[in-house]
């Protein structure tokens, strides 16, 4: 249905599934050279990583270091939203694997986020341990919906490394079930986003309910400490900071790897062709299996850096909304660049903060005109208009 | 000259009888009247019990008075009804008199009082009014006391309504409940078991259930295997009238489901364009009703009963050309780009929400059903089917005769089926495929419009109204698969039913995920839906 279209979309996706053959046995011919496999970044690109990367570790040191009223003091709120912004950042880039490589737009990343999230915030509910309102060893909620004990599915989330390992394998096992089983009926395009979308509708409706176990309507808040550390000391929050940023930077040079390797040249066939990369004898089903839940567990672990940071979890995250507001930050900086996704999710997001504290009225009005004029007239986002600008001048040049 | 004279005969003969009316109903005993002022309080008692069961409208009317302390003793022991200015009406005889200055209001105390309304509602079986004696009758089976049963008796004598008979015969049966005699109980608890109503089954499950001691509430086998069997017919009446209602909403709110996806799936077959916007579409139908409201209050208020219909085309009309004015701007440009559609329509119902919110505020507006569409038919005895759902029932049956019609009896529709199958063979055989296209979108978003009416007279009118009806019009267009009505109908009549017979087991919200579930499975099975086109268009 869509396969003559995303053709045009994706000029350099196309360029690289050319270059998708091993240097393997024999020698490649010289024809063949241009094929050879290239670095995972040009030297530029990594320079310009490291630079991005420790301009933006810099932030909490300045944070840290100089008192406020200092010109080179960076606000503890800047630093608090800019943390925000990499998770997001984290989560688009999550979507990009699945939708800008494979093709798969999923309208129910909000669920992984939010349950990462929630995985997470088991452990910060713990944490708070006897400090709640009630003084009780339960979270308030609990204590309010006069539980007695913790259910099942709570048990051992006071370990640190267990909530861990359950942001990973909630988003990741959840995932892989739903994607086998819609993968292997062949359910695509409009249809799976739309699966997707009922997916994260019903895990809300869940979550809503107080005999979920966790939290109901409110979710997880009023968290105290993590691993010990006061959660709200300005030291923890460049911590967490820099672990987002790290994560960030690391799953950004992991998804180049994947969208480089044989496996994401698969990827790219199957988005803009699946019948035919059928025909060649490609079983696509492991490979989109692969890289959706691949997307998750880095949804999943987007998530987990939020809630620490922004201090409330709730199944708002899980709405339909929140979802393909994901969508729009990876379209604004265009889909299927990686880097695009980061930056549209910071563009996108930081209209949002300006316009929600200065005209808040207008702003549905303007992500709807994102919305509408990004796939009108940026079909490859802010990247590929950058791109397509770089370009002209070096023919002017 | 001869006929003036027999009119007024006429006239002054009826209005000698309707003077002697009052002087022939007083059969009160003055003696008896008399007691209610005296001092024994068991002597007033027993009065005010004798005249509830007195025959005789004029006995209410004492009670009445009495209850509400206007009831007077002039000395001499005639009591009077205090009428205000003055002025009173003789209780024994009815005579209309000067209330005289020395006449002592008759004090009632509380024990008094509930001694008084029970009479009332004994003596209102004479009344002269068919309702009051309805409500009397069924006021006495819900609390009566075996004294009345005389009264009752000789209130079925002498009843000629039906229905007041009907509910007499049920407070004679639950006070003779209470008789000595097996016999009696048991022709009670027959009778009882015979009316399906539920407020009886306390009182038959209190005689079947054995007590702690081992005892039964019921002495006697016979009746009590009487009661048993009286219970299971109730209940069984009760689950039949449960499960009608499950079926009534159900098929309401698969009739709401049906106008809600209808226009999605007419887009989505034709274009393969899932529309984000369709519930802002749904909205706007429901403002253009609110607006066409308003207007009607103001410039005609008498037909404000008929405002719903003017909204009809009014909503058609502006929800059409909304979506035509989107398919122009924005959706043509991304064909054969289905998911970006899918975010530019997003982006376009943010706005559209917005710009209600602006226009009309971000509170829900009121909008009003009319008189005929208020109220509700009862049904079995206790299932209330209300008229605005049956009109929406009605309704989609209506849209989706006239959506069929359209599809397979004009040229439009041969066009729209056509190009559903194959666009582009379409195109070469020279079906101008934008033109339909912009229609067709215009066709589905005015149906929205329609839908919109109809749900503004269900629920809250609101900026997000739309929302909430997203992704269960996905899920019927996901069900039914594309390209053909009948799967359309069939999907959204399906899940409104499952959805409201699950709910009873479930509650709302567990029967709303578990049909998102059962819907994700069933998707693995049949990716293109219940009826999905077969052969080459299948892809």
């Amino acid at each position: 249905m869509s396969a003559p279209a995303t053709h045009a979309l994706t000029g350099q996706g196309a360029a690289r599934a050319q270059t998708g053959l091993p240097a393997g046995a024999q020698a490649p011919a010289p024809a063949l050279a241009a094929l050879a496999r290239r670095p995972l970044f040009p030297p530029a690109a990594w320079a310009g990583l490291l630079a991005a990367t420790a301009a933006l570790a810099l932030l909490p040191l300045l944070n840290l270091a100089f008192a406020p009223g200092h010109p080179l003091h960076v606000s503890a709120y800047a630093v608090a939203l800019l943390g925000k912004f990499m998770c997001y950042a984290l989560a688009a880039l999550a979507l990009d694997l699945v939708w800008g490589y494979a093709g798969i737009l999923s309208l129910g990343h909000g669920l992984f986020f939010a349950l990462g999230g929630y995985a997470h915030g088991m452990y910060l509910m713990r944490a708070i341990g006897r400090d709640g309102v009630y003084g009780s060893d339960l979270p308030d909620f609990m204590v309010f919906l006069d539980w007695k004990a913790y259910p099942w599915y709570w048990s051992f989330t006071d370990h640190f490394w267990y909530a861990m390992l359950l942001v990973v394998a909630v988003p990741g096992a959840l995932a892989f079930v739903f994607g086998y089983f819609a993968f292997r009926s062949r359910i695509k395009g409009v249809y799976f986003s739309i699966i997707t979308q009922a997916l994260t509708f019903a895990a809300m409706l869940l979550f809503f309910r107080n005999d979920t176990g966790f939290g109901g309507n409110n979710g997880f808040t009023d968290f105290k400490r993590i691993l010990g550390f006061d959660i709200t000391a300005p030291g923890t929050r460049a911590a967490l900071y820099w672990a987002t940023l790290a994560a960030l930077a690391g799953f950004l040079v992991l998804a180049r790897a994947v969208t480089q390797s044989k496996l994401g040249r698969v990827l790219t066939a199957i988005r803009d062709s699946e019948s035919r990369l059928r025909f060649i004898g490609y079983e696509p089903l492991g490979f989109k299996l692969f890289v959706w839940t691949l997307s998750a567990v880095m949804c999943g672990i987007a998530g987990a850096l939020y809630v620490p940071q922004v201090g409330i979890i709730n199944p708002g995250e899980m709405s339909t909304e929140t979802s393909i507001e994901m969508v729009i930050w990876v379209a604004t900086g265009g889909r299927g660049t990686l880097v695009g996704p980061i930056v549209g999710a910071g563009a996108v997001n930081g209209l949002k903060t300006w316009f929600t504290s200065v005209f808040p009225e207008f702003w549905l009005y303007a992500l709807g005109l994102i919305f509408v004029l990004s796939t009108l007239f940026l079909p490859q986002g802010l990247v590929g208009l950058a791109r397509r600008l770089a370009a002209r001048r070096g023919k002017e040049a | 000259m001869r006929n003036a004279a027999l009119v007024l005969f006429l006239r002054g003969l009826a209005l000698a009888l309707l003077l002697a009316a009052p002087a022939r109903a007083s059969g009160l005993d003055a003696a008896l009247l008399a007691r209610l002022a005296g001092s024994d309080t068991a002597a007033r008692l027993a009065a005010i019990s004798a005249l509830g069961e007195l025959a005789d409208p004029r006995a209410a009317q004492v009670l009445q008075a009495l209850g509400d302390g206007k009831l007077a003793a002039a000395p001499g022991g005639r009591m009077l009804i205090d009428t205000g200015n003055g002025r009173a009406v003789d209780a024994a005889t009815g005579e209309e008199t000067a209330l005289p200055p020395d006449a002592d209001g008759v004090i009632v105390n509380n024990r008094l009082r509930r001694a008084i309304s029970a009479a009332l509602a004994g003596s209102r079986l004479f009344s002269e009014d068919p309702a009051q004696r309805l409500a009397a009758a069924q006021r006495l089976a819900q609390d009566g006391d075996p004294a009345r049963l005389p009264a009752i008796a000789r209130a079925l004598a002498a009843e000629r309504s039906d229905r007041v008979r009907a509910a007499l015969e049920i407070a004679q049966a639950s006070l003779e409940l209470k008789s000595a005699d097996p016999a009696v109980r048991r022709h009670a608890v027959e009778l009882l078991g015979r009316t399906d109503n539920a407020a009886f089954r306390p009182a038959l499950a209190a005689m079947a259930a054995q007590r702690p001691d081992g005892s039964y509430g019921e002495p006697d086998p016979a009746v009590r295997a009487a009661a048993e069997s009286a219970l299971r017919g109730i209940d069984r009446h009760l689950a039949t009238v449960e499960w009608m209602g499950n079926l009534f909403y159900g098929l309401s709110l698969g009739s709401i489901l049906l106008l809600a996806a209808l226009g999605l799936a007419i887009t989505f077959g034709l274009m393969g364009v899932i529309n984000m916007a369709h519930g802002e579409l749904l909205m706007i139908g429901a403002y253009v009703a609110y607006v066409v409201q308003l207007l009607f209050r103001r410039y005609v208020p008498g037909w404000m009963d008929w405002y719903v219909i003017a909204a009809l085309p009014a909503a058609f009309v502006v929800a059409a050309a909304v979506g035509m004015a989107l398919e122009r701007t924005v959706i043509r440009w991304l064909y054969g780009r289905p998911l970006e559609t899918l975010l530019a329509t997003w982006g376009i119902s943010l706005i559209l929400m917005q710009g209600v919110r602006s226009l009309f505020g971000a509170q829900n507006v009121e909008v009003a059903n009319p008189s005929w569409m208020s109220g509700g038919v009862t049904v079995l005895g206790g299932l209330v089917l209300t008229y605005n759902r049956l009109a929406i029932i009605a309704f989609a049956l209506l849209v989706v005769f006239f959506v069929w019609l359209l599809l397979n009896h004009t040229r439009l529709g041969l066009f729209v089926r056509a190009i559903t199958q194959n666009r582009r063979m379409a195109d070469c055989v020279g079906v101008p495929t934008g033109r339909v296209d912009m229609l067709a979108f215009g066709l589905g978003s005015g149906i929205a419009g329609l839908a919109g009416v109809a749900l503004s007279q269900l629920g809250n009118v609101g900026p997000d109204l739309g929302r909430g009806y997203l992704v269960d019009s996905f899920m019927v267009v996901v069900l039914g698969g594309v390209g053909q009505l009948a799967g359309t109908v069939v999907a959204a009549m399906g899940l409104g039913g499952v959805n409201k017979f699950l709910e009873p087991y479930a509650g709302a919200v567990m029967a709303k995920i578990t049909i998102l579930v059962l819907i994700i499975l069933f998707v693995q099975k049949r990716p293109q839906g219940l009826f999905a086109p077969r052969g080459r268009s299948a892809e």
